[in-house]
């Protein structure tokens, strides 16, 4: 345990001072704003409904440039070695990773907190669907940043890493329209894979076990297969 | 402290390493020679629990490297070839992160890293950035993270490599001081390396042990036969007769040089050490002894005799 915080308050650290993290907080920062007060101004309802499905649509492009470094760099340059052999489990080094780009996560939607705090102020929303919303994004976020991670695992290139991430929850994204043009047994298959579909009922204010299960499940297989992943690297 | 047998690693159908054994005793320091390739990495690489063997066993401070060998890294410390490192790291922060996750308790960690630094010759380099370090430095954070945790076991792969000649004099003293405290295993592929470090010498060449030994048994055993260089001044013929007349001595060269000094090569049998007959018999002619010393190869011949070697046969035909 204290392997795997020692891990991800390294990962956090070197965040912080690299200018990447920062570009990319910026990038979210100014595209969930602008959405935000567009939708506002639109709709001029008391609601982060629809701000929530944009937030996803970010994620879609920001998690994969977040975890693209988190493995690729340290086989790159060697660091790794050392990881592995250091008295820490092939797991916890994973685990702490992950931790590591989740609290990243955590800390960039903490900002995003004002946007609710401005309705509060400016009128009366409904609190119920703010918070599941933010526990569908977290989720999501989560889900998307262990995928990230797998592909990191799989390369020395970030850029072939990032790609790879992007590439994989494109899938995961498209799986619905994939399912409703394939149909049949196979059809629901992809639907029943489908992120988007897991994910709408959140910001309505529905919080289903089922989908809640769903991202869980997704996180931990995409973290054992990139243990798996670390395992193979010391068998070449 | 560790004991290797058999190892052998294939990378697909070409074996890196094959039927490796040795042992290494408490506190020694082993040096592993040979040339680029011979195996030096792969088999440091699989002591240190970062790839497992194809097959043979490897025990470090009593544990299986394999099959135990998360115990096993606890008691290792490990310079890899290359020192990777974090360069958007400071010194002290990247090596107390070395120390945490390599299982120093908190309340020493502060200690052991100062004093890690300390004798590595860090410690007014602590706050820079990793990055901006010499490659002199770099080498040094990379030794210090390999002892920041006080290990019984330490595994050097070309640990001074890269480094300036006095730097690599400081580090050779250091890796010397930790001796009888530390086990030691370095790599190298600069001879006179181990001689100056090193107890015993493993040499290895295309995965396989060529030798190993002290380094003065290795070149006391390759030597063959003992040889005796003397300057004499004399007459040249009267004196090679006479110094072949001399029990043990099975042949003697004479090269010239100048006003009646003549220089002697005598080659006498293994083992046998007849510098004072020979100097009691030159003197006792009459003649000028200028010089007489005893030759010797030296590692780096031998070690080109070791690895240059053509198999038996090929050197015939």
């Amino acid at each position: 345990m204290s392997n795997i915080w020692a891990i991800a308050q390294r990962e956090l650290q070197s965040y912080f001072v690299s200018p990447l993290a920062y570009i990319i907080g910026f990038f979210f920062l100014l595209a969930s704003g602008l959405l935000f007060a567009l939708i506002l101004g639109l709709s001029s309802e008391a609601t982060l409904r629809p701000l929530f499905g944009q937030l996803a649509v970010i994620l879609l492009f920001i998690a994969p440039a977040l975890t693209m470094r988190l493995l690729a760099e340290e086989q790159r340059t060697g660091t790794l070695e050392l990881l592995l052999t250091a008295p820490v489990r092939d797991s916890e080094l994973v685990l702490g990773k992950f931790l590591g780009v989740f609290l990243l996560l955590l800390a960039l939607l903490a900002v995003t907190l004002v946007y609710p705090a401005i309705l509060f102020l400016a009128g009366n929303p409904d609190r119920g669907p703010i918070l599941s919303g933010y526990l569908g994004v977290i989720l999501l976020g989560a889900a998307f940043l262990a995928v990230g991670l797998f592909a990191s695992s799989l390369t020395q290139n970030q850029i072939i890493a990032y790609l790879l991430a992007f590439v994989l929850l494109l899938l995961l994204w498209l799986a619905d329209g994939m399912g409703n043009f394939t149909g049949g047994r196979i059809g629901d298959l992809f639907r029943f894979l489908s992120v988007t579909r897991h994910f709408d009922e959140f910001p309505r204010g529905i919080i289903d076990t089922r989908h809640v299960v769903y991202f869980l499940s997704v996180i931990a297989a995409a973290l054992f297969f990139t243990v798996l992943s670390v395992q193979a690297r010391r068998w070449r | 402290m560790i004991k290797v047998e058999q190892l052998t690693k294939y990378y697909g159908p070409r074996a890196a390493i094959r039927d490796l054994t040795f042992e290494v005793a408490k506190g020694e320091i082993l040096g592993f020679l040979g040339p680029n390739g011979a195996g030096k990495t792969t088999t440091m690489r699989i002591l240190t629990g970062y790839m497992p063997p194809s097959s043979g066993t490897a025990i470090v401070a009593g544990y299986d490297v394999f099959t135990q060998s998360l115990e096993a890294r606890r008691h290792i410390g490990y310079l890899p070839e290359n020192v990777p490192l974090y360069p958007e790291m400071e010194v002290a922060s990247y090596l107390d992160f070395m120390a945490r996750i390599r299982g120093v308790p908190r309340r020493k960690r502060r200690a052991r890293v100062d004093y890690v630094m300390e004798i590595t010759n860090l410690t007014h380099m602590r706050d820079r950035l990793i990055g901006k370090l010499s490659k002199g430095y770099r080498q040094r954070v990379g030794l210090a993270q390999a002892l920041v945790a006080d290990p019984e076991v330490l595994i050097l792969d070309e640990p001074t490599i890269g480094l300036d000649p006095k730097q690599i004099i400081e580090t050779r003293n250091l890796i010397r001081s930790l001796a009888g405290e530390h086990t030691v295993i370095l790599s190298t592929h600069i001879l006179p390396e181990v001689s100056a470090t090193c107890q015993r010498v493993i040499i290895i060449n295309d995965g396989e042990i060529a030798a190993i030994d002290t380094p003065e048994n290795l070149t006391r055993r390759l030597r063959g036969a003992e040889t005796l260089q003397l300057e004499v001044r004399g007459p040249r013929d009267e004196v090679a007769a006479h110094l072949r007349r001399l029990p043990k001595v099975l042949e003697v060269a004479v090269s010239n040089s100048s006003d009646g000094r003549h220089t002697y090569t005598v080659t006498c049998e293994l083992g046998s050490d007849i510098r004072e007959q020979v100097a009691a018999a030159v003197v006792q002619q009459g003649w000028g002894l200028l010089e007489l010393r005893t030759v010797g190869l030296s590692l780096e011949e031998i070690f080109l005799r070791i690895v240059t070697e053509e198999p038996q046969g090929v050197a015939e035909a």
